[in-house]
């Protein structure tokens, strides 16, 4: 018996226990290997993480369960418009490179409340900075949770709530433990884990359709069955069908700049990005793994429309006009799944899958996109279970990270720097983890029992990042005049405007129903709103900074220190 | 100079390249793929209509560049200012 008998022997079910298996032994040891002893290893890592090692983390702390199952399925539905997300969530990170994560990583503390208490001399500013940092992380975790629960019962065929209930004890296990020292080194391991289950299929399929192995070329190339280039046969079978044509779009001009601006705002803002960049030794490590993160992002980013175009090009094909007894073993079996679901309005037995509501017969969940795509394309069932094992690996990390961040504002912000600063390193050690427990419980709680908003929020953690921190830290560092009254007040209009304007149009709490688009302000979207709600707060800010006294000699001097790079080992060690 | 002016010239510098950076930032993403999007679409680069190609490729590519290069110009400035230990 050869190997290769044995790997095409084994089936997908196996091979999914087999790798999960496997990769989730790789995460524990990794744990083990890396407990935190002091509150700094808690917090930071030590402070002493190489710029690849925290750009592989930041990566996979930031390629959530939506970058790996949800943004190529989206892309493929939405074509042109699949654009906001990419720039959105990729352009920030030039943002945090230039204006952000130098200056915060020589001001050399452990939180982003931290740095917005001290530098606004106030602990009003530090408990709204908190209340936002914990906001945000929260509607931000609930998302996560339910990946991994959906990822789990998916391939390993237990239901939703048992894949929340073991995904919690992972996460438990090595965040508890090992905090950001822990968390960190699991996540260079979890980002190769899921570039590689990403990037194997994408191959295989751009190969397959297009004789080109690299996908981002292959989606720009000529098919291989010689009927031209795939973009335009794509256009070709989208308008035949009666959607609009894939490179085309149709979100208009100012919502698709307003939604990419919040989320490039919205990503330079989220605490649980922000804090990576306490965890490198130098001023200069810190910019250079913000890019070393991003060049790692963009690897998956420039994947995705690839793979967008690929599955939604051989999903029509493989349906359209088809009888649907003829269907493939896949479409039986997400159907069952509840995933796809068919009704044959006209009785013909075929399949027909148009824009009209009406006619259409066909409903497909965008989140199979990514997950289906290996069977689709008839790939090895080693690459179908590796899928899994990246899903995981995406959603683990990112949990990882952002219950880290709710830890670290309870045990640090509120009890050591408010509620009792006599507190020992010792008890605020122990503090943090119990925190940590009690995150990880409350979030999966909440994966358990989703309140019907939370897909719909998550997408807005963006706008309240945006619309809260990224003006405070912003002026906080390029302008040495801003003052805690001017700061405080930017802070709170901006998350009030855009929590209420996400009540008002995304939940449609006032008015019982979800207000039609063309009521929206400026035809900006809730997704959109972000921007508006962000250049409230810098406006509010400015406005009142002017009419109240400037900050104190010693704030002022904090800033001119922050914007040398030289020094920033030290300033950690006085802390 | 005095330790004062010297950070100052610094700064000067700095600010200098963040928007010099961010301009070419905003004129990939939000120039070429959002405002002008409609008219790089009539050309063609391969199977690339140009707008759409610089919407999900290009402008992720150039963001990588920037923050690379402004990495190089700020050790850079950091030797000149003597900021580098």
């Amino acid at each position: 018996m050869t190997i290769s008998y044995l790997i095409t022997a084994i089936g997908v079910q196996d091979w999914t226990y087999i790798l999960v298996g496997l990769t989730f032994a790789l995460y524990i040891g990794i744990a083990i290997w890396s407990r935190a002893n002091s509150t700094k290893d808690f917090y930071v890592a030590g402070g002493g993480v190489s710029p690849w090692a925290n750009g592989m983390a930041t990566a996979a702390d930031w390629m959530s369960a939506a970058s790996f199952i949800s943004m190529a399925g989206i892309i493929s539905f939405a074509g042109y418009d699949g654009a906001v997300y990419l720039m959105g969530w990729t352009g920030g990170y030039v943002l945090l490179a230039l204006l952000l994560a130098p200056y915060l990583r020589k001001f050399g503390k452990f939180t982003v409340p931290d740095f917005i208490g001290d530098r606004y001399y106030s602990k009003t500013a530090r408990i709204v900075a908190v209340f936002c940092a914990l906001l945000v992380s929260f509607t931000y975790v609930a998302g996560q949770m339910r990946g991994v629960g959906i990822v789990f019962s998916r391939f390993l065929e237990v239901d939703i709530n048992t894949g929340v209930i073991i995904g919690m004890f992972i996460v438990l296990f090595y965040a508890v433990l090992g905090g950001m020292k822990g968390i960190t080194y699991t996540q260079v391991a979890q980002y190769c884990v899921l570039i590689f289950a990403f990037m194997v299929p994408a191959i295989f399929i751009s190969f397959q359709m297009t004789g080109n192995p690299i996908p981002q070329f292959g989606f720009g190339s000529e098919l291989i069955d010689g009927s031209g280039y795939l973009l335009d046969k794509l256009d070709g079978l989208s308008t035949a069908l009666g959607f609009n044509e894939y490179t085309e779009g149709s979100k208009s001009t100012i919502d698709v700049f307003a939604i990419t601006l919040a989320l490039m705002v919205g990503t330079a803002g989220l605490p649980h990005v922000i804090v990576r960049f306490f965890t490198v030794k130098r001023v200069r490590d810190a910019r250079k793994s913000a890019g070393i993160a991003l060049l790692l992002i963009v690897l998956l980013y420039t994947t995705a429309p690839a793979v967008a175009v690929f599955a939604r090009t051989n999903m029509i094909e493989t349906v359209s006009n088809k009888p649907y007894e003829n269907m493939p073993e896949w479409f039986k079996k997400w159907e069952t799944t509840g995933l796809i679901r068919f009704e044959d309005k006209n009785d013909d037995g075929n399949i027909q899958y148009v824009a009209d509501e009406i006619n259409n017969e066909l409903t497909v969940d965008r989140d199979i996109m990514v997950l289906a795509n290996p069977e689709i394309a008839r790939l090895p069932n080693w690459v179908i279970a590796l899928v899994a094992a990246g899903g995981l690996a995406a959603a683990l990390s990112t949990a990882a990270g952002l219950l880290l961040v709710i830890s670290a504002s309870v045990s640090h912000d509120l009890i050591k720097k408010v509620i009792k600063p006599s507190i020992s390193e010792k008890g605020e050690l122990m503090a943090a983890r119990l925190s940590a427990v009690g995150a990880v419980v409350v979030a999966g709680y909440y994966g358990i029992h989703p309140p019907g908003f939370v897909a719909a929020v998550v997408a807005l953690a963006f706008g309240l990042a945006a619309a809260s921190f990224f003006p405070a830290i912003i002026l906080g560092i390029f302008y040495k005049r801003m003052n805690k009254e001017g700061a405080v007040a930017g802070m709170v209009v901006g998350i009030l405007a855009m929590l209420l304007y996400m009540i008002k149009y995304k939940l449609g709490w006032f008015d019982d129903t979800i207000p039609d688009k063309s009521e929206w302000w400026f035809g900006i979207s809730p997704e959109g709103f972000g921007t508006v709600a962000m250049v409230l707060n810098f406006i509010v800010s400015i406005t009142i900074m002017k009419f109240t006294k400037a900050p104190p000699e010693e704030v002022q001097e904090i800033v001119e220190n922050i914007r040398i790079p030289s020094g920033a080992s030290n300033v950690i060690k006085q802390h | 100079m005095t330790k004062k002016n010297k950070a100052k010239a610094y700064w000067k510098e700095n600010i200098r390249y963040v928007l010099m950076l961010l301009a070419i930032w905003f004129l990939v993403s939000y120039g070429a793929g959002i405002l002008f999007k409609d008219e790089l679409n009539t050309i063609k680069v391969a199977g690339f209509k140009l707008g759409f190609w610089f919407a999900q490729q290009g402008s992720m590519y150039v963001f990588v560049i920037l923050i690379f290069v402004y990495v190089r110009l700020m050790n850079k400035l950091d030797k000149k200012y003597g900021y580098d230990n």
